[in-house]
């Protein structure tokens, strides 16, 4: 695979800002004028998670044409399965000190750890976890619905109904997950504190390294042959029927690996925010995660990247300063990018420098599936 | 004529949509190498007839065999497409953000896999065969530029040549010619006679100087079935035919 200089900058830049914020935050003192404060750390940890959520999205939305409008839920199911083993390792250090059972099962007036939280304090069970419970959701999901031809607009209806049945399940006490108040009150990784400046520091860090190998992955995905007749589905399924492909192989395979990577955020977010509960399923979350997508440019990888990144911090400066107009000021940038600029913003730079046999696929039928 | 010189049989086919009856126990025989012409008025059953041979649509009732054996109304579009059966829509479909190689390169014979493809490297032999199609379709100078932006003409080629690197041992070509001027129509009446040489060709078409350009046997459908059959000279003398075609 030979990377572009796009590639490139996009490798680079993750990694050399994240590197460089880790740096200043550990090796300055507070206080100086250097000095990168630790919440600086955690909001720029919190949003490379969420880059790898758009990536997802991008991958089975810009390339394989399947608009899913419930991203989060993988997202979510890969965070649960990390905040898991983040409360097996509290131990004895709860509220009411129960070796056994995390609080929420003592105030709930449990008495024995449910199976499904087996194994959950040995990390390399949660790591398996976070991989497994997102690709094996997708797989099972995806094997129905590609199977059936369910394409299009129904497609992402049930997507959205996906994470909305999940949301409901998950705020049940009797789930054993936490309901309403999910899980919180983490205390240490792998032996670092959770709360301490370099574990936020190193969270940062390992995240960017994350971001970097999915874009990786994700981009020698779309450029093999794999790639290419994923692109040939996505604009004429049909067609690559007549040929003797099976498309629904082709979106089973890039729908459980963008689940997968989705749930690998998900499980890097848990520990730099410090908490996971539902409404990490709430079906805004997924719709936000194709806004960014679109902002940044569909089917470009590094778009869906920098429009995490650039809405997300939008976000955070909005709902300090506007907290009431964020949600009209996201709506409006999805009109407004919809309209003039159907390739985000890549496309800001790809009419600069538009050379003939780009590998980047046409965006404009993106457009009309949103607002159609 | 013995029964392993057939390539292709329909029998008794019938399909209905809501009643109505696009195929009326359609029967057709098509001999391996042969290249048969399949006219008719519009709604007289030509696409719906691609449809059920290629599994996009399966018959209420009727059989329809491929090389004397395999049932294709128990096949789905894949299965027909791996067993050497290709299309050419009405309409053309390439890939249009893909280069013309590419569109070829997706087309050839082989692994269809998704596990296979994402690890395919392009090899000598790929490219030799996409040299040689290219060469067939005319489309050599091309091969860099986007599908998308090659004219109609062209595009009808490409997906020509799309179904050359399938391989297969039967084409069926929907409206070649629809919309080409008059030296890209001889050019691909030329172009079907050649690829006609090594497989069977069935081609559903309206432009009677291109079929008659093909001289081959023709079949002339309505309203489902079939109402005559012979040379272009032997169909258009048919009163019924006449009648059809002009009106009553």
């Amino acid at each position: 695979m030979k990377l572009d200089r796009t590639a490139w900058l996009t490798l680079v830049l993750v990694m050399g800002a994240a590197l460089a914020l880790a740096i200043l935050n550990q090796a300055t003192p507070p206080g100086s004028a250097a000095h990168v404060p630790t919440y600086v750390i955690a909001l720029a940890g919190k949003y490379l998670c969420f880059a790898m959520l758009a990536l997802a999205v991008d991958l089975v939305w810009g390339f394989a044409g399947i608009l899913s409008l419930g991203h989060a839920a993988f997202f979510a199911l890969g965070g649960y399965a990390m905040g898991m083993y983040l409360m097996r390792q509290i131990g004895t250090r709860g509220v009411y000190g129960n070796a056994n059972l995390p609080d929420f099962m003592v105030f709930l007036g449990w008495h024995d750890l449910p199976w499904y939280w087996y194994g959950f304090s040995w990390f390399p069970v949660a790591l398996l976890m976070v991989v497994l419970v997102p690709g094996v959701l997708a797989l099972v999901f995806g094997w129905l619905a590609f199977r059936s031809r369910v394409t299009g607009v129904y497609l992402s209806i049930i997507t959205q109904a996906l994470t909305y049945a999940l949301l409901l399940a998950f705020f049940r006490n009797d789930m054993g997950f936490g309901g309403n108040n999910g899980m919180t009150d983490f205390k240490d990784i792998l032996g670092f504190s959770v709360q301490a400046d370099s574990t936020r520091s190193g969270l940062l860090v390992i995240s960017a390294l994350f971001l970097c190998a999915q874009f990786l992955m994700a981009r020698y995905v779309v450029t093999s042959r794999f790639g290419k007749v994923l692109i040939a589905v996505r604009d004429t399924e049909n067609r690559t029927r007549f040929l003797g492909y099976r498309p629904e192989s082709y979106k089973l395979v890039v729908w459980v690996l963008s689940a997968v990577m989705a749930g690998i955020g998900g499980a890097l977010y848990v520990p730099q925010v410090g908490i996971i509960n539902p409404s990490e399923f709430a079906p805004g979350n997924s719709i936000e995660a194709v806004i960014w997508v679109a902002v940044g440019g569909r089917g470009t990888l590094t778009g869906a990247i920098i429009g995490a990144l650039v809405v997300n911090f939008g976000k955070t400066w909005f709902t300090g300063a506007f907290p009431e107009v964020w949600l009209y000021a996201l709506g409006f940038l999805f009109i407004f990018v919809t309209l003039f600029l159907p390739k985000g913003v890549m496309g800001l730079f790809a009419r600069r420098q538009r050379r003939p046999a780009e590998i980047e696929p046409e965006v404009t039928p993106a457009a009309r599936e949103v607002t159609g | 004529m013995t029964e392993a010189d057939t390539l292709l049989y329909l029998d008794g086919v019938t399909v209905s949509f809501d009643g109505f009856r696009a195929l009326n126990a359609l029967s057709l025989v098509l001999e391996a190498g042969e290249m048969r012409a399949v006219i008719g008025p519009n709604g007289a059953g030509k696409t719906t007839m691609m449809d059920v041979i290629t599994g996009r649509t399966r018959p209420d009732t009727g059989k329809v065999v491929f090389s004397a054996s395999t049932d294709l109304t128990k096949l789905d579009e894949p299965a027909i497409a791996a067993l050497g059966i290709g299309r050419k829509f009405q309409k053309p479909t390439v890939f249009e953000p893909h280069t013309v190689w590419d569109n070829l390169l997706l087309a050839l014979a082989g692994d269809r896999r998704p596990w296979f493809s994402l690890w395919a490297r392009e090899t000598v032999s790929e490219r030799d065969r996409i040299d040689a199609i290219l060469e067939t379709v005319r489309l050599k100078d091309q091969r860099q530029r986007r599908g998308g932006d090659l004219s109609h003409g062209q595009k009808q080629w490409l997906e020509i040549g799309m179904l050359l690197a399938q391989e297969p041992q039967l084409l069926l070509v929907d409206e070649p010619v629809a919309g080409m001027t008059d030296a890209e129509t001889e050019q691909t009446a030329e172009l079907l006679r050649e690829i006609n040489r090594t497989r069977s060709v069935v081609v559903v078409e309206h432009d009677m100087a291109f079929v008659r350009a093909l001289d081959v046997k023709v079949t002339v459908l309505h309203e489902g079935s079939v109402l005559s059959e012979g040379t272009i000279d032997h169909v258009s003398e048919d009163p019924r035919v006449i009648e059809v075609y002009l009106g009553r």
